[in-house]
């Protein structure tokens, strides 16, 4: 029997309607697409009225298969099939047509789009016909959630998803958990002591009974899908057992050797060879650094191991994997700090006194290698002038275009604790100001009031080469007054770069192992940019803090606190619905070649010895349909997207194309 | 059984080698017994008869006709439309009639380039006169006459309605056996099949397979592969993995990589495109460079190595033609 085939074309408005003559592309559907018995075009087929007409047209009209002509399928396949499932259709032979992100928002020439619409309607048509119905699975929810990154954001996600009574793994690859946020001396634009409403906590974190904390670990391997992901954990050798180390610290006052601190102190700092970042880590456990240990370098020393009152040093540990299930993941893996060597035009490492905004962190916190004293490189020379250079890395087509969000703000804050601290001058040399949150522009008017001089220019150089008396011995910033209209040379004494927040350097690589992608920048991609701004397209894969760019803590804690409880909501529904679009094989054409079964990202292809066949394990498959592909034997089948469905979909397209004179000639 | 009751069974034979008509024959003694099973009434290569004999039969009365061979000339696309009209049951048989074979790659070139070659270029070719075939020729004793070479190969089935297809270059002796006693005895398969087994040539070979990863394609002079191990794992392009089954795994069981003659399996539409996603999946290389030498090296000749037997029926058919040839109605 013959499918009766609706056809629907929305107005969007006028998004689609603008562009593309709808009322042709619905009557021409109906007097010459095959099958088609209802065609109609309406104002806004997702609303409730449009929604109704599909479902009155089924009942009605006895339609078997539905095309809508309107937005992309990511925004309203949903809302269609739930229409048709209303009346009693099987959602799965509803087909979506994108008239708007792939016609009119693309096209400029109306007849050309009218016809481009045709095409796909018609295309969409001959593909609904050859769909078959789907039932959707339902698998169960593991309660657990890994948690990847321990900062703010990983914090307090955990926090929220721990003290709701559920059992959260937290991965982070330093010793400790606390991220950037432990490296700050104040918080704008209120000033409080970072340290302050950190540590709490962290140590609340350390000390959860629904936490298992793993630092100094890093996730190997993720497979699995929403439900139940199993996660490999490489938890990396601290040659310090955790069980009995008490945190005394004994082996890291005793250790003889120092080391320069890059990560924590930002290179300002010394640790020693067997430390913990900062003494309010969590944990306590310290771990040893093997590249410069005198035990590991010479077999000389072991003085940890001899001080240490409870036998916890052990420098025979190994790495550890670890395999946990969890049935969502949180990523909130965090940023790092742009290069400022990248741009030598500012001298930074050629010009001492040119500080990066991190290592100013360090210089301004009381906990810091100088114990918060704001000093040029000498280490005791208080500067009579600070430069704050804003955008450095960011906002630069050379660079990064992106804007970094929070350097602005950070920079009034650097601005307020100079002034706080010494006597010095201050200018900062933004582009534009932004302090759009709250609080924020009532901190720049404190800090124009305070004396902080402004100077609204992009820095061309940063130059030691004095052209005159008074620029001697001083770092000169050269730039164009944009307010003023000429250009100045400002000497100066210090310089804080404030570079780009960027991507960690292996974002794509663990974006690839949750199976997310990441924008151009290198951020990972959020479900939808307003209305989803914490999930994935990924179902169970959850993003929150400056993973998915660049933001302040306050947006970092609402977007843990977001995710977490989205998490919340999967739990507490218990199941989730699969998508029934899998790949399947017809055991009788397959004959065990073994071509497919390394392709699939999901692990979802096993072979069956026995039966000398390779056979998909339905709920790990994504329908991604790499092993359909594969498949040299034609033997794997992706439901939804079968070969007979695509050729009705390509013979749809091509509706009009003139069969041509057979290529036989003479 | 009366000679008038007997089956009528005619076998046919276009462009091709001629090797399926020898196969037919390497059926052995079985011969008889189809020759006393059916009434064969046109077999031009093993006993006289005229096309005239043919036209003058009753349209449908001849109930089997075995038709080997594409489709190139004026000539042959007439007998297939005859052999059609008067077939109760048309089989394209074996690979030059199901899918173009050897005489399908001529459809890389053009008649001008096909006829460049033959009849000027070649080096064993002595044509100082330049002479190509016409059509048409006046000589004394009249108008002469030759079929027109066309363009493109076609297949049997793109030429005329087909009932079942048999694989194999040629077919094997059983599976011929096994598709005539089919017919024979009425156990069909639906119209437009083809008569095998819908599986690949890995099914019937012997050798260990694991999962592949290949570095670098092998060309067979240049190793000789350990009898155990699948010929694939060890770099030999072999066909199988892709090629309907049926043969028995004839090729790689004597160390030779099957080359794909019985076609693409059940329900796939491009051999080639089979061949090429499934080895492209197994490249053991994430780096551009390496992959194209990797490709560059192992595989000198893609269209002869995947499209060997099927490029005629391919989703592709032919070459494209240089935009100056149009194509001429014949």
């Amino acid at each position: 029997m013959a499918e009766k085939v609706g056809i629907y074309v929305c107005h969007c408005g006028s998004n689609i309607a603008g562009m593309v003559d709808v009322e042709e592309v619905a009557k021409w559907a109906g007097a010459n697409i095959p099958d088609v018995v209802v065609s109609r075009d309406y104002k806004f087929m997702c609303s409730s009225l449009g929604q109704q007409m599909i479902e009155d047209d089924i009942k009605k009209e006895g339609l078997t298969r539905v095309v809508v002509g309107a937005c992309s399928p990511h925004l309203h396949e949903k809302t269609f099939r739930r229409a048709c499932s209303n009346a009693g259709m099987n959602p799965y032979l509803c087909q979506m047509t994108n008239l708007r992100e792939h016609v009119s928002w693309v096209a400029v020439d109306r007849s050309a789009a009218t016809l481009k619409a045709k095409a796909l309607v018609s295309a969409s048509a001959e593909r609904v016909k050859m769909q078959k119905p789907l039932e959707p699975m339902s698998v169960k929810v593991n309660p657990a959630t890994l948690v990847i990154g321990g900062g703010i954001a990983g914090l307090q996600a955990t926090l929220e998803l721990a003290d709701a009574g559920y059992h959260v793994y937290l991965v982070e690859r330093e010793p400790s958990i606390g991220g950037h946020m432990a490296q700050f001396d104040k918080t704008f634009p209120t000033l409080d002591c970072s340290a302050c409403i950190l540590t709490p906590k962290m140590s609340e974190v350390g000390q959860h009974e629904n936490v298992t904390m793993m630092t100094y670990a890093e996730v190997e391997e993720v497979s699995g899908s929403v439900g139940e992901f199993t996660v490999k954990i490489r938890k990396r050798a601290r040659y310090v057992e955790y069980a009995p180390c008490t945190g005394c610290g004994i082996c890291i006052e005793k250790c003889p050797q120092k080391v320069v601190d890059t990560v924590f102190e930002a290179g300002l700092g010394y640790r020693k060879a067997i430390y913990t970042p900062f003494p309010q880590a969590v944990p306590r456990v310290p771990v040893i650094d093997v590249d410069n240990c005198r035990w590991f370098k010479q077999q000389k020393c072991k003085v940890c191991q001899k001080l240490c009152p409870t036998n916890a040093i052990n420098y025979d540990q190994q790495d550890e994997v670890v395999e946990i299930k969890v049935g969502n993941i949180i990523a909130a893996t965090g940023w790092k700090m742009f290069e400022s060597k990248g741009l030598p035009q500012y001298g930074y490492g050629r010009l001492a006194n040119v500080f990066t905004s991190l290592e100013f962190e360090r210089l301004c916190n009381s906990a810091g290698p100088t114990n918060g004293k704001i000093v040029l490189r000498d280490g005791k020379t208080e500067p009579k002038s600070v430069a704050i250079i804003h955008c450095v890395g960011s906002r630069d087509t050379n660079h990064n275009e992106y804007c970094s969000g929070i350097c602005c703000m950070a920079s009034l804050k650097f601005g307020h604790l100079v002034l706080e601290k010494t006597n010095a001058e201050v200018y900062s040399f933004y582009i534009d100001m932004r302090a759009n949150q709250k609080g924020y522009e009532e901190f720049y008017q404190r800090l124009l009031a305070e004396g902080m001089n402004f100077v609204r220019g992009k820095v061309a150089e940063i130059t030691d080469a004095a052209r005159k008396p008074s620029e001697e011995g001083k770092l000169i910033i050269q730039c164009e007054d944009t307010l003023q209209g000429r250009q100045r040379r400002i000497p100066v004494d210090m310089v804080v770069l404030m570079g780009a927040l960027e991507p960690q350097a292996d974002a794509k690589e663990t974006g690839l192992k949750l199976g997310i992608s990441c924008s151009m920048a290198g951020w990972y991609t959020e479900r939808h940019p307003k209305l989803d701004p914490v999930a994935t397209m990924t179902d169970g894969v959850f993003v929150a803090g400056v993973c998915q760019g660049p933001k302040d803590i306050p947006a970092s804690v609402a977007q843990g606190a977001a995710a977490a409880a989205r998490v919340m909501g999967m739990i507490t529904k218990g199941t989730v619905t699969i998508e029934p679009i899998v790949a399947s094989v017809t055991e009788e054409e397959c004959s065990g070649c073994k071509i497919c079964n390394t392709m699939c990202p999901y692990n979802a292809i096993e072979f069956d010895a026995a039966k000398e066949v390779s056979h998909v394990i339905t709920a790990l498959c994504k329908g991604c349909g790499t092993c359909v592909a594969a498949c040299p034997a034609g033997a794997i089948t992706g439901a939804h997207f079968n070969n007979q469905q695509i050729f009705a979909e390509i013979e749809g397209i091509l509706w009009d194309a003139k069969p041509q004179a057979e290529p036989v000639s003479a | 059984m009366s000679q008038a009751a007997k089956p009528k069974l005619a076998i046919y034979w276009a462009a091709s080698c001629g090797g399926c008509e020898i196969s037919i024959l390497a059926i052995n003694e079985k011969i008889l017994d189809v020759a006393a099973a059916f009434d064969i009434v046109f077999w031009p290569c093993a006993a006289d008869g005229k096309v005239h004999d043919v036209e003058k039969m009753a349209d449908g009365s001849i109930d089997v006709c075995l038709f080997n061979g594409g489709i190139r000339t004026s000539e042959q696309e007439y007998m297939a439309q005859l052999m059609r009209r008067k077939s109760k049951v048309l089989v394209a048989f074996g690979s030059c009639a199901s899918e173009g074979c050897i005489p399908g790659l001529g459809n890389m070139n053009t008649r001008e380039e096909i006829f460049d070659e033959v009849y000027t270029k070649s080096p064993a070719t002595e044509n100082p006169q330049g002479i190509r075939p016409q059509q048409e020729t006046n000589m004394p004793e009249g108008k002469l006459h030759l079929p027109m070479f066309y363009d493109t190969l076609k297949t049997l089935g793109q030429t005329v309605d087909v009932d079942y297809y048999l694989p194999g270059c040629p077919p094997e002796a059983d599976n011929i056996w096994k598709a005539v006693t089919a017919i024979v005895s009425g156990q069909l398969p639906p119209k437009g099949a083809t008569i095998g087994v819908n599986t690949t040539v890995c099914d019937e070979c012997s050798r260990k397979r694991t999962e592949k990863k290949i570095k670098a394609f092998k060309r067979t002079w240049e190793i000789l592969p350990d009898a155990e191990t699948c010929l694939l794992e060890q770099g030999l392009l072999c066909c199988g993995i892709a090629t309907r089954a049926g043969c028995g795994a004839l090729c790689p069981q004597v160390n030779s990589p099957c080359i794909g003659c019985h076609g693409a399996n059940e329900g796939v539409e491009d051999f080639g495109s089979r061949m090429m996603t499934g080895l492209a999946s197994v490249i053991d290389s994430q780096d551009h460079e390496e992959i194209d030498r990797i490709i560059a090296q192992g595989i000198p000749d893609p269209i002869g190595t995947f499209y060997r037997f099927s490029l005629a029926s391919s989703l592709m058919r032919r070459k494209k033609k240089p935009a100056d040839s149009a194509p001429a109605s014949h």
